[in-house]
């Protein structure tokens, strides 16, 4: 039975004997996860849920929906797609700079008349997509070669380029780590890592010139944020004393004085996460942590069992994007990376960043249903 | 399969170190947040009570916009506001409702004050109504007590004294747009007003001044208790306009006369602009604390466009009074001189088309001057092929048309100048006909101009060939920012002379405009009509006898246009003025120009230094 004649559903299973296959917990982790979001959304409005919470929430109910329609789509076919996918988004992109230059400024969005997208969000799945496809269609021998380096970069490079031009380097950044880690386990020898990681060493002070001068100055004020206490040093300065006067059972609910008397800025999209431990201390802190770190185990639980490479490939590098953002953002707001604009996946205020992130979790999640798929090699 | 299961193996133990990176990583933000939380959180809780201390931005003042003789055009008068904090009351509606026994408050703005409530954190005050009076001051402030919640604050209303006459100068300021947003926090603050059209939108920069910064100690619900120190605001710089406000305001009051019709009066020599008024005209007061809804569509769906500038951007084909760029460019060209002469029978016969004269029978034979005293069209078609477009079109560039000339007020158009090359880019590779020409010699086809291009071709012509450029900011603070020199184009002066002299004759006995004549002594004037054709004459009508403007309805019959400049010697004012639909230069617009350059001679702002600091 080739694939080529596979519908969207494959055969084989029911519907409903797929969405007994769905990891539940992990579903279930996300709704706690996606729960705390909602309570500190309605927090940072000062107690009201129309401002944030309420859409939120309606988007949330959606978004289930949505992956468990991806969970069940037939992975053959998600296979198939996985390189015009690609394509089309490097499109959309190009479109995004393209409109987004015409408009003289930072342009994300691309604005199809009946909806709004923004394919930089696409781009994080579809990098991910393209590079399982192609390290499931080689050999471990191949994928060591030098010579078929060249097309993995290339699919990683240039939705980077065309992101980090929009400007959007947080994003940039994050396709950059995910495509990397992609390659660390499609086989890619080690001895090409450590050069590549020298090689970003001395490519910093170039970097450095070709950075915004407040991408530069974020940087220099992270390395030193005593210097600007009342300027953009003052984000992380309030950050850390709203969590650190959280204490280890928090202010309350409602009653975080540095969000709510406005110190923190930020506080329903980018500094969530201090708002939250503020609110609930060290004990909701942690238990945060812990639910990220037992959706993320689940990630990777289900990246194992997979017995075609590309479901372990795309399970794992989905799982390895989600993480990258949730260590970024909260490693930001702890003044311990400096401020690069990355929200808190699903937690953070924002449509379309929620519904990516549950597609993503869609995705996953069909890995895990179709985990004993047999899938053709080659190209 | 053997190959199968080594792919595996070398995913799971890569796919391990990274995963067990990531567990180190979340381990080190769990280890962060307790070393935060537990060990440093006592230090901490204290820095989040001495938190008290709140930086507020203190808006600076806008700066004034001033005339030549420091007469304000654009001020600032103290608001007061209303405010009410919704976290402090205990029913936001029943202290509105306890509100309206003090102040006058409609329905809209209480729905607005909910709305906007609901929207904002409780602790944020929402503005419940604007523009307090002193009774209304006085009788809140008494009943504070009563009031819990309510609030008075005070803050700057931009406001134009000079209403209508200067709405299309000055312009007006309105909240912060989205896409105006940049990181300055000034920008940010609620109820922060921008320049949003004309000079106050060109200066924004200069006009907004330097915010100053407030630490205040705040209590737990972030109410202010104490002032610790204070850095003033610094008001944004004063504008000197060229601009004489009370000459303004009577150019404006002459146009009423008209349904549509606007003016410009400039210096020959500096360029500075005296008056520039359009007519139906706004008050950009309507704008400063918010414009109704009514208000916005009225003047929005105006047939007459009142907040169009039809000076600086109302683009008009130049008609008659295009004729003496022609005319230069003739004498340039070498094509005529001083002594060529034509016989005009009241049309032009070339190929198979009949251009016909305004003068239904013929000027008879006249010389240059003579056809731009009557005005005459054949002189003109005659010679226009001769010279060709691309010369008559670059003396038109020369003269400033097609050109924004670099003047002050942001909705200022270019205009057009069709040439050979410009039809080539614009229409695809046509080829230019000589007829185009012969239409483009009386200033009719696809040339556009605004009447402040026309002002600024006469005041180049009658100045002795200057390069002047029109300009209304003459400083910033004590910064000059206008140029004052203008250097010579290196047009013959003889030439000028003779359209000049064509120009003066205008005015005379048998001229076109001799009915509009200045009879002052010394004050005379010279100019040229124009009229600018809204709907062509069909042959038909020709036949019949050509209808009289008077009987098409108004949006069909033509624009009256005239330039003039006074006095005749030692030319110091130039002036265009068009009336929309006005039926002709000669009865519409030339009228118009004798006032209003009687008047600027009287006043004479072009001897008055002008206004420092």
């Amino acid at each position: 039975m080739g694939i080529f004649r596979s519908s969207l559903f494959s055969e084989d299973m029911s519907v409903w004997g797929k969405i007994r296959q769905i990891a539940w917990g992990q579903v279930f982790f996300l709704c706690i996860y996606a729960t705390i979001g909602f309570l500190s959304l309605y927090s940072a409005a000062g107690g009201s849920i129309d401002r944030w919470a309420s859409p939120q929430i309606i988007r949330f109910i959606f978004a289930i929906g949505m992956l468990v329609a991806i969970a069940i789509v037939d992975i053959k076919w998600i296979f198939r797609i996985a390189y015009p996918f690609h394509i089309v988004v490097i499109f959309l992109l190009l479109l995004v700079d393209i409109f987004g230059h015409i408009g003289m400024g930072a342009q994300r969005w691309l604005d199809l008349g009946v909806m709004k997208i923004q394919p930089s969000e696409l781009a994080k799945i579809s990098t991910i997509l393209c590079l399982a496809r192609f390290y499931h269609g080689k050999e471990l021998y191949e994928a060591k070669q030098f010579k078929n380096l060249i097309i993995p970069l290339m699919m990683i490079l240039i939705p980077v380029a065309l992101v980090v031009a929009q400007p959007d380097l947080g994003t940039g950044l994050a396709i950059v780590f995910g495509g990397v880690a992609m390659l660390f386990v499609g086989g890619v020898s080690i001895w090409l890592f450590i050069a590549g990681i020298v090689a970003a060493i001395a490519a910093v002070p170039i970097a450095w010139q070709f950075l915004h001068e407040y991408q530069q100055k974020r940087v220099l004020i992270f390395m030193n944020p005593e210097s600007d206490p009342l300027g953009a040093g003052f984000h992380i300065t309030q950050s850390k004393i709203a969590l650190g006067s959280g204490g280890i059972t928090g202010k309350g609910f409602l009653e975080g004085t540095q969000s709510h008397l406005n110190f923190l800025p930020e506080k329903h999209t980018d500094f969530i996460f201090t708002l939250w431990a503020e609110e609930w201390g060290l004990l909701g802190g942690l238990f945060l942590l812990a639910i990220l770190g037992m959706i993320i185990l689940y990630g990777y639980w289900i990246a194992f069992r997979c017995r075609s490479q590309f479901a372990r490939l795309v399970a794992f590098g989905l799982t390895v994007n989600f993480s990258v953002y949730v260590l970024v953002n909260i490693g930001m707001v702890m003044g311990l990376l400096p401020v690069v604009g990355i929200p808190l996946p699903m937690m953070s205020y924002g449509g379309t960043a929620l519904l990516s992130v549950m597609a993503a979790f869609g995705i996953i999640q069909c890995c895990n249903v179709h985990r004993d798929t047999r899938l053709p090699k080659g190209f | 399969m053997e190959r199968d299961q080594e792919k595996i193996d070398s995913f799971t133990r890569r796919a391990f170190i990274i995963g067990a990176l990531q567990g180190c990583a979340l381990t080190v933000l769990g280890a962060r947040l307790s070393w935060l939380q537990v060990i440093e959180g006592e230090k901490y809780k204290t820095l989040a009570e001495k938190n008290r201390i709140n930086v507020r931005i203190l808006p600076p003042s806008r700066g004034q916009i001033v005339d030549r003789f420091g007469v304000p055009l654009a001020t600032n008068l103290q608001n007061f506001q209303v405010l009410v904090t919704p976290e402090q009351v205990e029913s936001l509606e029943k202290t509105l409702t306890d509100l309206k026994k003090y102040i006058s408050l409609d329905d809209g703005s209480i729905r607005k004050a909910l709305r906007q409530a609901k929207l904002k954190p409780a602790y944020v005050p929402v503005e419940v109504r604007n523009k307090l009076n002193w009774d209304e001051v006085s009788i809140i402030e008494l009943n504070l007590a009563k009031l819990p919640g309510v609030s008075i604050q005070a803050g700057d209303l931009r406001s134009y004294p000079y209403k209508e006459a200067t709405g299309h100068i000055v312009g007006y300021v309105g909240r912060v747009a989205e896409a105006e947003m940049t990181s300055a926090p000034l920008l940010s603050m609620p109820g922060f007003l921008v320049g949003k059209s004309a000079l106050e939108k060109k200066y924004e920069t200069v006009l907004q001044g330097i915010p100053g910064k407030a630490e205040v100690e705040v209590n737990v619900h972030g109410r202010a208790v104490r002032e610790l120190s204070r850095t003033a605001s610094i008001q944004g710089e004063r504008l000197v306009l060229s601009l004489d406000a009370e000459f303004q305001r009577f150019v404006q009051q002459r146009l009423t006369t008209e349904r549509s019709a606007a003016a410009v009066v400039m210096d020959a020599v500096t360029g500075a602009v005296y008056a520039l008024a359009n007519h139906p005209s706004f008050d950009p007061n309507i704008f400063s604390g918010g414009i109704s809804a009514m208000d916005w569509e009225q003047l929005r769906d105006d047939p007459a466009h009142p907040l169009n500038n039809k000076v600086a951007g109302g683009l008009y084909p130049p008609g008659s009074t295009f004729k003496v760029c022609t005319a230069l460019a003739g004498l340039e060209a070498g094509v005529i001189d001083e002594n060529t002469t034509t016989f005009c029978p009241g049309h032009y016969d070339f190929g198979n088309n009949r251009f016909h004269c305004w003068k239904v029978g013929g000027h008879g034979t006249v010389n240059v001057v003579g056809a731009l005293a009557h005005s005459c069209d054949v002189y003109f078609y005659k010679m226009s092929n001769a010279v060709g477009i691309d010369r008559i079109a670059a003396m038109a560039r020369r003269l400033g048309l097609g050109d924004a000339l670099d003047f002050d007020l942001p909705e200022t158009k270019a205009g057009e100048v069709p040439d050979t090359a410009w039809k080539r880019k614009q229409r695809g590779d046509k080829t230019w006909h000589p007829g185009e020409t012969i239409n483009a010699s009386i200033g009719q086809g696809a040339m556009l101009a605004s009447p402040l291009q026309l002002a600024t071709m006469t005041a180049r012509i009658v100045n002795g060939g200057k390069e002047v450029k029109p300009w209304l900011a003459g400083y910033a603070g004590s910064k000059k920012i206008f140029q004052e020199e203008a250097k010579a184009m290196g047009i013959n002066p003889k030439h000028l002379e003779l359209v000049c002299r064509g120009m003066a004759q205008v005015m005379q006995p048998g001229g076109t405009a001799s009915a509009a004549q200045i009879k002052e002594p010394g004050m005379q004037m010279g100019g040229k009509t124009g009229t600018s054709q809204v709907k062509r004459i069909s042959k038909a009508e020709r036949a019949s006898g050509v209808r009289r403007q008077e009987d098409l309805p108004w949006h069909l019959r033509h624009h009256g246009l005239f330039i003039g400049y006074a006095p005749v010697e030692n030319p110091r004012y130039v002036c265009a003025v068009i009336v929309e639909h006005g039926g002709s230069g000669s009865g519409a617009a030339a009228p118009i120009a004798h006032d209003i350059m009687l008047e600027v001679q009287k006043r004479n702002p072009a001897v008055k230094e002008m206004e420092k600091i």
